[in-house]
């Protein structure tokens, strides 16, 4: 059975404009909140299964920041609002370097460290948010790492 | 991770889902002189009224299960009821003028509901008289029960049902609130005799 939706949006509103902020910057992440919220409710109906609300959201909001970086054309993300992200969070400031490292990883990869390292999510859900199976979630991670490594030694 | 949201952003989101026809329930909270009240309505109009005493995490669960999952707060959807209610509790609203969505009740308590909202201001009716208005007077305990569900309480007045022979009877509000509102329509002189 489906809660209210009010109910969705007060549990998962601060979760979906968080990863927003990481992945499009302050401004776009306005935007991208509205579209998401506006598709989910959309859905909402005839989705079946209320046990994973945050991935599903998550998914919606990850397709809206990739729509969003398609029709700006792939703008730099604002690597400064991950950090405020970030340190809401009380994690260390991450470093430029490390960000822009991040940002240069092909989507998938930049998604699962985003999502893993960004907003502090299990492997369940950083699958649920991209569509895959937590063991492809897990290897993107896993790539995205290696490859980050590589890049920052 | 915690993000701070600005309320805009979410009023935003609410103006547009109403723009899009997307707002299959919209509800919001009004004060009363009895303690906060829910309303709830959608396109067709007003659909619930959840009294003090009632749970509004259940009551928009049941909503949502049996109007429609998206159940949206959106005060500003309500503020002609809000208005309405506001001057019926000041004592200078005699008739509600708001259209209402009956979807929540069906066959003989729709009936019986039906005939409650035609109880003038001011005046009470008997059970028994409920239920032969509604097309069976042998069943008054189902009259009975009617009113105890109406799902639009104060606007569709079951207040003014009373047992024969005056006796209070019930309210989902509990008594009290349904003497006080008697004696704010100058039904009941203050506390009568059981």
């Amino acid at each position: 059975m489906l809660p209210p939706f009010q109910t969705v949006l007060d549990e998962h509103s601060a979760a979906v404009m968080g990863i927003l902020r990481g992945a499009v910057g302050r401004d776009g992440a306005e935007d991208c909140f509205q579209e998401t919220f506006l598709a989910a409710l959309r859905a909402y109906p005839k989705l079946g299964d209320a046990r994973n609300l945050r991935g599903w959201l998550l998914t919606i909001a990850h397709r809206k920041a990739i729509d969003h970086h398609r029709a700006n054309g792939r703008k730099p993300i604002p690597v400064a609002e991950v950090a405020e992200a970030a340190m809401e969070n009380g994690l260390p400031e991450p470093d430029q370097g490390l960000w822009n490292a991040v940002e240069a990883l092909p989507p998938k990869q930049r998604a699962a460290v985003a999502l893993r390292y960004g907003s502090d999510l299990p492997h369940a859900e950083i699958a649920a948010a991209l569509g895959c199976s937590p063991e492809a979630a897990r290897r993107s991670l896993h790539e995205g790492l290696k490859r980050l490594r590589k890049e920052l030694a | 991770m915690k993000a701070t949201i600005d309320p805009r952003t979410i009023d935003e989101f609410r103006a547009r889902a109403a723009e899009e026809g997307l707002l299959d329930v919209a509800y919001a909270t009004a004060d009363s002189p009895f303690g906060p009240l829910l309303l709830a309505q959608t396109s067709r109009g007003l659909v619930r009224v959840g009294l003090p005493n009632q749970d509004s995490d259940e009551l928009l669960a049941d909503l949502a299960e049996r109007v429609s999952p998206r159940v949206l707060e959106a005060p500003a959807e309500l503020d002609e009821v809000r208005r309405e209610l506001d001057l019926y509790f000041e004592g200078k609203l005699d008739h509600f003028d708001l259209p209402l969505d009956w979807r929540l009740s069906a066959g003989f308590r729709r009936r019986v509901l039906r005939a409650i909202d035609r109880i003038p201001y001011g005046q009470t009716r008997s059970y028994t008289e409920m239920a032969r208005r509604a097309g069976n007077e042998r069943a008054v305990r189902a009259a009975g029960s009617a009113c105890g569900s109406n799902p639009i309480p104060l606007v569709v007045p079951c207040h003014r049902v009373l047992r024969t022979g005056g006796a209070l009877g019930g309210y989902g509000g509990g008594l009290p609130m349904k003497q006080a509102l008697l004696e704010l329509e100058g039904v009941l002189d203050e506390k009568p005799g059981p």
